[in-house]
């Protein structure tokens, strides 16, 4: 076996000296093998129109597709759509399908199912897609192989909402006229990607097998991949040390051990594949209460915390300091805003400014592990330096959720995706018309400014690319004066894989559409 | 016919005890907070007032709670434990699903622990004042004040990282194919890294109880007889002292039996064991109310179980206890 697998290494890599062809084209010869994936926590379902956490999409990216994938700079590349024209006046969007492609049950796949995905199935299951489908006036299916979606308005975004995860096509030979959320096929996704549902074992693994009929050459080149469910934390560091593992994704581990694990022999770490997410961490801070409603006191907590040293030693290395609202992966983002270096004395007297007396204020750790705990307590004692009266609130998950659903909280650690454009993951946590209970997600912290919404309307509505710069730069310029939420950190999750594992990450959104392509030496 | 009597009387308390279980359960859950369509709107990475609106009324959290009481109990008592919304299936199926796993996990800890800890309890009481009945009292102790987390990890550390020899978690060797003697022996090797971990604590509990027990009986007037009369050492030993000395022990693995589902959720969570502890663990943070009922519920029943079956025991044990 290991001799057989050095032939394999040494025959690619003498194939990419001397002709030069992408790796992946070569390795189509060393079809098959198994990928060991670990998945956490478990995911609550597999169909992705349905289900979107993160680990649902790990999983089920594999075996849903959208329309295009994007690459790490976030421009899109065709998938299902083979290509797509754009009218003068950017209100009317032709994508032509891809010919011959079919589902796992061997229907084919159409413009109808583009339809009833996009219209039907998505608008009724998926909250985030249903507000940016919000600015579509019609999608038709003029013949089998086109789709043209027409829009009430120029949509800066558009083009960037067809990944796996945000526009998943649904089959609608299943779900038309059936009720979405109960429909038994739910348990078993049919999609058209690369890799096909095999079976799920509850609490241990699921299965996904090579899709054999896959629409593109060469792709899928392993046989299996098996995601496996190992609750805790240290165990799924002993799994990937025990090499019963291949690939941890990023957040599985903790930060602690990402170092240690990535210097075992056969061992690499990769930061890349989280272009698209783009996440970025936070401190809520509840603008409703005082002394929060309070622009000095918001400005005196960003001097206060030392966000290098939480980056370097809760994270790391693994977290960069945020500038702004807008991860530096994100279009539009922009450096010329004001600045927040650690400034004990500034905080100080901003607090004094601020007339805050030193009243108890609830902190809502994160509680997604030790990394988050220990940023948690970094901030406590920054804050407390400064002259803050924190209380540390312990919660779960569930309770987390609740209280920012209720906004029942002063300040509360969160993070959140920004899906490449400001438009999609960012404009939601500070405009008006998004401060509603009942998600975590949107603008808890309540604040309002007609000027910033004023700029993210138009910035949503412009077509050109540089008016819209400058709109998001204005937008990033008021919003790091007003300080309505404590920026933290652009997160950077690493993925610790086995290098046997090749091309393991090749688009914007990492491993969730990548497994498929992936092959082992 | 006095014993079925009894047990008739037994089943119909330990009948009732389950619904009172049931209604505390039900009530002490809703008094967390968080709802399972929080969760799910937190995990879904956005929702609207919409979205929020139709899960609630899926999962009939749109009703008063009385109500859903009342429902919940009516459907109780026809064995019917509810529909998980959250794993879409009947919440017996689940827990069935996962039964048999944290049953063969248990169980061979619960046997090797007896086994393990009856015998170096009784060898050490006949070693009394040695160095071996010290040596055994330290491990005892050891084992018994060691967390069972930090013990587990400890042995997937040395055993599968350093030296190789057993699995590190799961319960099965995922994509092997393996069928009938070549996937019991694959089970087995999963099993003893929880197995034995999971023994270590309950035998230092048997051993020191069994120990100390058998030290008392033997004080007692009818082994000094039995010395007196001349029976051999060796079955004063077994059929006076340790017989009489088992019954503390009887009523301990009586609580361990019917405590050991829920007491396996550390091991079972470490070695990722798809067992009904962890089931029961992962239904506790998504709120998934119904199978956390339905998971409290069975461990209920099974608590209850192995009560009547502990008093049965000691009949057998000693003949001079009636039922």
């Amino acid at each position: 076996m290991k001799r057989r697998n050095f032939i394999q290494l040494s025959a690619a890599a003498a194939g990419i000296s001397i002709a030069g062809v992408p790796m992946h084209l070569l390795a189509a010869g060393k079809k098959g093998g198994d990928l060991n994936v670990i998945v956490q926590p478990e995911p609550p379902g597999l169909m992705l129109g349905i289900v979107q956490n993160g680990p649902a999409q790990l999983v089920s990216g594999n075996i849903y597709e959208g329309l295009l994938r994007y690459d790490e700079k976030l421009n899109p590349s065709p998938l299902l759509a083979e290509s797509w024209t754009k009218s003068d006046d950017s209100l009317t969007y032709t994508f032509k399908l891809k010919p011959n492609v079919t589902w796992h049950d061997g229907k084919p796949f159409t413009s109808a199912d583009v339809v009833f995905s996009a219209d039907v199935f998505l608008r009724k299951t998926h909250a985030r897609l249903r507000a940016s489908l919000a600015a579509i006036e019609s999608i038709t299916a003029p013949d089998a192989s086109t789709v043209v979606f027409k829009l009430k308005h120029p949509f800066g975004p558009f083009m960037g909402l067809f990944e796996t995860g945000t526009m998943p096509m649904v089959p609608k030979h299943i779900y038309e006229n059936t009720d979405f959320l109960t429909n038994p096929a739910n348990n078993t996704p049919i999609g058209t990607g690369p890799l096909k549902f095999k079976q799920w074992v509850k609490g241990s693994y699921i299965q996904l097998e090579a899709n054999k009929a896959y629409h593109q050459p060469d792709v899928p080149m392993v046989d299996n991949v098996y995601f496996h469910v190992i609750p805790d934390a240290a165990a799924r560091a002993a799994a990937f040390e025990s090499g019963k593992v291949d690939v941890v994704p990023g957040g599985a581990v903790e930060f602690f051990d990402v170092e240690r694990l990535g210097k075992l022999p056969g061992v690499s770490i990769s930061t890349k594949g989280w272009e698209f997410f783009a996440p970025q961490s936070w401190l809520w801070l509840n603008n409703r209460k005082k002394p929060m409603d309070d622009v000095k006191f918001r400005q005196a907590v960003m001097y206060a915390i030392d966000r290098e040293a939480m980056a370097r030693v809760a994270w790391f290395g693994s977290a960069k300091v945020a500038t702004g609202p807008f991860n530096s992966n994100i279009k539009f983002f922009s450096d010329k805003v004001k600045k927040y270096p650690r400034d004990i004395a500034k905080a100080k007297a901003l607090l004094a400014e601020s007339g805050y007396k030193k009243e108890p204020l609830r902190l809502l750790a994160l509680p997604y592990g030790e990394t988050w705990q220990r940023q948690a307590e970094m901030v406590r004692q920054n804050l407390s330096q400064v002259g803050i009266n924190v209380q540390m609130v312990p919660t779960d998950v569930a309770g987390w959720n609740q209280r920012l659903n209720e906004w029942d909280y002063d300040m509360a650690f969160t993070y959140v995706y920004q899906y490449g454009d400001p438009a999609l993951g960012v404009s939601r946590n500070y405009t008006s018309d998004n401060i509603a209970k009942g998600s975590p997600f949107n603008n808890v912290e309540g604040y309002s400014n007609p000027k910033v919404d004023a700029l993210f309307a138009a910035g949503v509505k412009e077509p050109d690319p540089v008016k819209r710069g400058q709109i998001y730069l204005e937008v990033q310029q008021i919003l790091l004066e007003e300080v309505p939420v404590a920026w933290l950190h652009e997160i950077n999750f690493p993925t610790l894989y086995r290098t046997k594992v090749n091309n393991l990450i090749s688009s914007g959104i990492g491993l969730n559409d990548s497994l498929g392509r992936a092959w082992i030496a | 016919m006095k014993r079925l009597q009894f047990m008739s009387i037994r089943v119909l308390q330990g009948i009732a005890a389950l619904l009172v279980i049931a209604t505390i359960n039900f009530m002490l859950i809703r008094a967390a907070p968080g709802d399972p369509v929080s969760v799910m709107a937190g995990e879904a990475g956005a929702s609207d007032p919409q979205f929020v609106a139709q899960l609630r009324a899926q999962f009939g959290l749109d009703q008063p709670l009385s109500t859903q009481l009342f429902n919940y109990l009516g459907h109780v008592v026809q064995l019917d434990l509810g529909f998980s919304y959250r794993q879409q299936q009947p919440v017996l199926d689940l827990i069935l699903d996962r039964l048999p796993a944290t049953l063969l996990l248990t169980g061979s800890a619960f046997a090797l622990s007896i086994l393990l800890g009856v015998v170096l309890g009784a060898y050490a009481a006949r070693r009394a004042g040695t160095w071996i009945d010290s040596l055994t009292t330290v491990v005892a102790l050891v084992f018994y004040a060691t967390p069972l987390y930090w013990l587990a990890l400890m042995a997937v550390l040395l055993f599968s990282i350093k030296l190789g020899w057993l699995p590190a978690f799961g319960y099965i060797t995922v994509g092997s194919g393996m069928t009938g003697f070549a996937l019991a022996m694959d089970i087995a090797a999963h099993l003893v890294l929880p197995a034995v971990t999971l023994a270590l604590f309950y035998m230092a509990v048997y051993a020191r109880m069994t120990r100390a027990s058998m030290l008392e009986v033997a004080q007692m007037d009818f082994v000094k007889t039995a010395r007196a009369k001349g029976v051999r050492p060796g079955r004063i030993q077994r059929a006076h002292i340790l017989r009489n000395a088992l019954l503390p022990v009887i009523t301990l693995a009586g609580i361990q039996a019917g405590g050991m589902i829920g007491g396996a959720v550390l091991t079972e969570t470490v070695f990722a064991w798809p067992g009904i502890g962890r089931l029961m663990f992962d239904a506790l943070l998504q709120r998934d109310y119904n199978l956390l009922l339905g998971c409290f519920l069975v461990t209920a029943a099974m608590a209850v179980l192995f009560n009547l079956i502990t008093d049965l025991a000691y009949t057998l044990v000693d003949p001079r206890i009636e039922l």
